[in-house]
């Protein structure tokens, strides 16, 4: 295992690369069959190099792990705007999660229906390109549009690009919350009661539904703020409705949907699927011999098999949700299943061929040698 | 600015380019008449002028792809254009480039209140984007101050901002999925109406592209229904040091406003000449606007009263009527049309961490005084995106180039502190040499080969953005992409 130290060693080492290497944060994300090659490992790249709480930005190296960047914005009342979810329960991993793994995965959790993904939040990268060459974009201001726009770029590109070495965020002021629970009889209910909220004028920034609990309804903000928005959208959407006031327990179930811990014992197949509200509700009724629960008021869905299901089944349900979204928009990314399926279909959402030629267009002018996390996200 | 000259071998076959070009559209949409391609000869970057070969207004996203073929097979650079508001010579041609206005194409196309999405074609003004949903108290959240007349499709070349980006963000978190046409003809969809795509993020990479990668044609944005009101305060202080550090307050306090722009002395005596706002005689003077229904409104205004009030202000006014709403936005919203009133003026766009807006603010005065022009700061603060107003005389020999050098120094201060050459704007012509101030040469290289991939000839907008030292093999096509 390679482990630089700083970002001069990781250039050396990618320049100096004759085989493929396998870039690795916390491996607490990693989906798909793992790349081949030697291990290089960012954990050792770590540390706070910026954090002006006044000016609502943080830099930090990539291998920062990502308790140590939320304790400390916690400390200010701060905290990365996209909630980022923590995968290792779901994924049975134990590493540490690090600040590069979440941006290389463009992490994002239930706010990401109103404050954006990681990649919204992302404000800057330095990164190593698959040449050995070290590249800055971006920078630690939350407005720029300084040349092209590589940090979206790079959220998101599963160290396929480049292995980045530094990142910037934009933060905001946490807040206090509290949830709705509104009694739901299905899907297709929930996604209206959602929806109702989501046009509302109420700032909802959580809206997620767990069949046969409860469609949770969040809001956040000053006190005074937050019991007048419960009280109006209790009205708007009627019905049967307990509110979680207290606004450590709404943190707490907020936590248990965004991490969804719900799916983490045992080991079928589970999915993530991203569509539109509408789009991904037809999927959802059509699944067999398979849960769900819904995020993003319907535009995102965790899929889970059920224990000990055919493997012949759970590849015919991948191959129908990733048809649907290469039809409709919107991917269905594999985030765990057996080796035997992994070995049989791409985890990875297979993109229409206009779009594919320029994703392979790029990955050969960034990894031109094709050593970075060499056949992860497709050819 | 140097532009590079122009290819002779295309200006001699103006005659056959135009004759294809009206072959896939209507002859009246390829305006080729010295006389009329005047119009597009400049954007609102004026001080660069040139007629282009022809200017093309295609309909719809066919006809688009038919002329950028027809173009590429020519070897005819093309310059997107959405309403020519671009301050930075974003849509200025060369004498040998064919203009692509989007203007005709406008409709709505789709609007779905329940996925919260409109979709629309590009050359479609960004206020009417929010005409087409307010009906049904929606809007669209980037708000640019030339928003009556920039269409959606600079907005996305530009990836724009506005007053209230502080909450909603800019183009880029608001652009869901566009139609975009390749310069080779290719008709390509990304994104769309979902959140996320998997893949790489190449909305995010068209997203301030500067029309160099695509022609977008439609586009899919984010709508979102409309806070039950908003309310804005006035905050004047004695000093630019203070103001800048009850920014800063403000933010760490919890409280994040809608929009924090800042006025400094220089601007403030001009507006108040032209639009007589009813501004406190003062230093540096605040507009806050937070949003929410009449009770949270008191509760936020009530928080950052109590913050401005321990800087010492020496006024503080809250609107309590719309009318004095109104008359609270009338300063800031007539700044840059008084200070065109009394001057040339040239509207820098660096940005820069908030906590460095006093030195910033200082290190502008000196940077005013040696060059002898004067120069004012309205701009928005929450987010640290200045904008200096440099005024000179475009009649007096010599004052561009020394406004132009003035900019140059300023700008050089805002990378120095840490931000960057343009938050909203763009790079266009203007900031194009100053690239090298904020990157190395590995940073540009990085960006150009995003191009190489997609627009291999180097025929979209080719010399934008980059030095043109930095771009020449690329544009003279010497380097194989």
């Amino acid at each position: 295992m390679l482990s630089p130290a700083n970002e001069a060693e990781l250039a050396a080492m990618v320049a100096d690369a004759t085989d493929p290497l396998r870039i690795v944060g916390g491996g607490t994300r990693a989906i798909g069959a793992p790349a081949p090659g030697e291990v290089v490992s960012l954990a050792a790249m770590s540390g706070i190099e910026l954090y002006e709480p006044g000016a609502l930005t943080l830099l930090a190296r990539a291998g920062t792990p990502l308790a140590e960047i939320e304790a400390l914005l916690e400390s200010e009342g701060q905290m990365l705007p996209f909630e980022p979810p923590h995968m290792g329960g779901l994924l049975g991993r134990d590493g540490t999660s690090t600040l590069g793994g979440v941006v290389a995965t463009n992490a994002a959790g239930p706010r990401r229906l109103q404050a954006g993904a990681c990649r919204d939040a992302l404000i800057g990268v330095r990164f190593v390109d698959g040449s050995g060459t070290i590249v800055k974009n971006g920078g630690r201001v939350m407005k720029n549009v300084t040349g092209y726009d590589l940090v979206k770029l790079m959220a998101g590109s599963w160290g396929t690009l480049g292995v980045l070495s530094e990142v910037a965020f934009r933060v905001l002021p946490k807040l206090n919350g509290a949830t709705l629970a509104v009694q739901s009889a299905g899907p297709s209910e929930a996604v209206d009661i959602m929806t109702k909220a989501m046009t509302s004028p109420f700032d909802v920034n959580g809206a997620g539904f767990v069949p046969g609990e409860a469609v949770y309804i969040r809001v956040e903000g000053l006190e005074a703020s937050v019991a007048y928005r419960v009280g109006q959208l209790r009205d708007l959407i009627g019905g049967e409705i307990d509110v979680i006031d207290d606004p450590v327990a709404s943190a707490k179930l907020w936590q248990r949907l965004r991490d969804v811990t719900d799916f983490a014992e045992g080991s079928a197949a589970v999915w993530r699927v991203s569509m539109k509200a509408t789009d991904l509700l037809e999927q959802i009724e059509a699944l067999e011999g398979a849960e769900y629960r819904l995020d993003w008021a319907g535009g995102l869905a965790w899929v889970r098999m059920v224990d000990g299901a055919a493997e012949a089944d759970v590849v015919a349900l991948h191959q129908a949700l990733q048809a649907a979204c290469l039809a409709k928009g919107g991917h269905a990314t594999l985030m765990r299943a057996r080796d035997a399926v992994l070995g049989q279909v791409p985890a990875f959402q297979p993109e229409a061929p206009g779009v594919a030629r320029l994703s392979a267009g790029l990955r050969q002018k960034f990894d031109p040698r094709g050593v970075l996390n060499a056949g992860l996200m497709g050819a | 600015m140097e532009m590079p000259q122009p290819d002779a071998s295309v200006i001699a076959r103006k005659a056959r380019i135009v004759e294809r070009l009206q072959k896939v559209m209507p002859k009246t949409a390829v305006i080729h008449d010295p006389a009329e391609t005047l119009a597009y000869e400049c954007d609102a970057l004026t001080a660069y002028k040139c007629p282009p070969l022809a200017a093309i207004l295609p309909a719809n996203t066919e006809e688009v792809a038919a002329a950028l073929k027809i173009c590429h097979e020519e070897g005819v650079p093309v310059v997107p254009r959405g309403s020519g508001t671009s301050l930075a010579g974003g849509a200025l041609p060369t004498a040998d480039s064919v203009i692509l206005g989007v203007a005709r194409m406008n409709r709505v196309l789709d609007t779905d209140y329940d996925n919260r999405i409109i979709r629309v074609q590009t050359g479609r003004t960004n206020l009417s984007v929010t005409g087409a949903v307010e009906a049904e108290d929606f809007f669209y959240a980037p708000d640019p101050s030339s928003q009556l007349a920039c269409a959606i499709a600079g907005n996305i070349a530009m990836n724009s901002g506005g007053a209230h980006c502080l909450k909603y963000g800019v183009t880029t978190n608001n652009l869901l999925g566009v139609t975009m046409v390749t310069m080779e003809g290719e008709v390509i969809e990304i994104g769309g109406a979902h959140l996320d795509s998997g893949g790489y993020d190449l909305l995010g990479l068209i997203c301030g592209s500067e029309g160099q990668l695509g022609v977008v044609t439609e586009a899919t944005l984010r709508i979102l229904r409309k806070p039950e009101g908003a309310r804005p305060v006035l905050i004047a202080f004695d000093s630019n040091e203070v103001a800048g550090a009850c920014v800063s307050d403000i933010i760490k306090a919890g409280v994040l406003p809608v929009a924090i722009e800042f006025m400094d002395r220089p601007i403030l005596e001009i507006t108040e000449k032209h639009a007589k706002a009813g501004y406190p005689d003062c230093e540096a003077l605040l507009i806050v606007e937070v949003e929410g229904s009449e009770a949270e409104i008191d509760a936020q205004l009530g928080l950052i009263k109590q913050i401005a009030r321990s800087h010492n202000p020496v006024d503080l006014r809250e609107a309590e009527t719309a009318e004095e709403a109104g008359r609270i936005w009338l300063g800031r919203k007539s700044a840059f049309g008084a200070v065109g009133q009394v001057a040339d003026y040239m509207c820098l766009d660096g940005t820069i961490p908030v906590s460095e807006l006093p030195r910033v603010l200082k290190g502008i005065k000196e940077i005013s005084a040696k060059y002898g022009l004067n120069v004012g700061n309205v701009f928005h603060a929450g987010d640290g995106n200045m904008h200096p107003l440099i005024m000179f005389d475009a009649n007096k020999p010599g004052d561009l180039e020394l406004c132009e050098a003035c900019g140059a120094d300023i700008l050089r201060l805002c990378v120095e502190v840490g931000g960057c050459l343009t938050g909203e704007h763009g790079v266009g012509i203007e900031k194009r040499d100053l690239m090298g101030a904020q990157f190395t040469a590995a940073d540009m290289e990085a960006q150009m080969r995003v191009k190489d991939v997609f627009d291999p000839a180097w025929l979209l907008n080719p010399a934008k953005v980059f030095p043109l030292e930095t771009s020449r093999a690329r544009r003279e096509n010497e380097v194989a992409a």
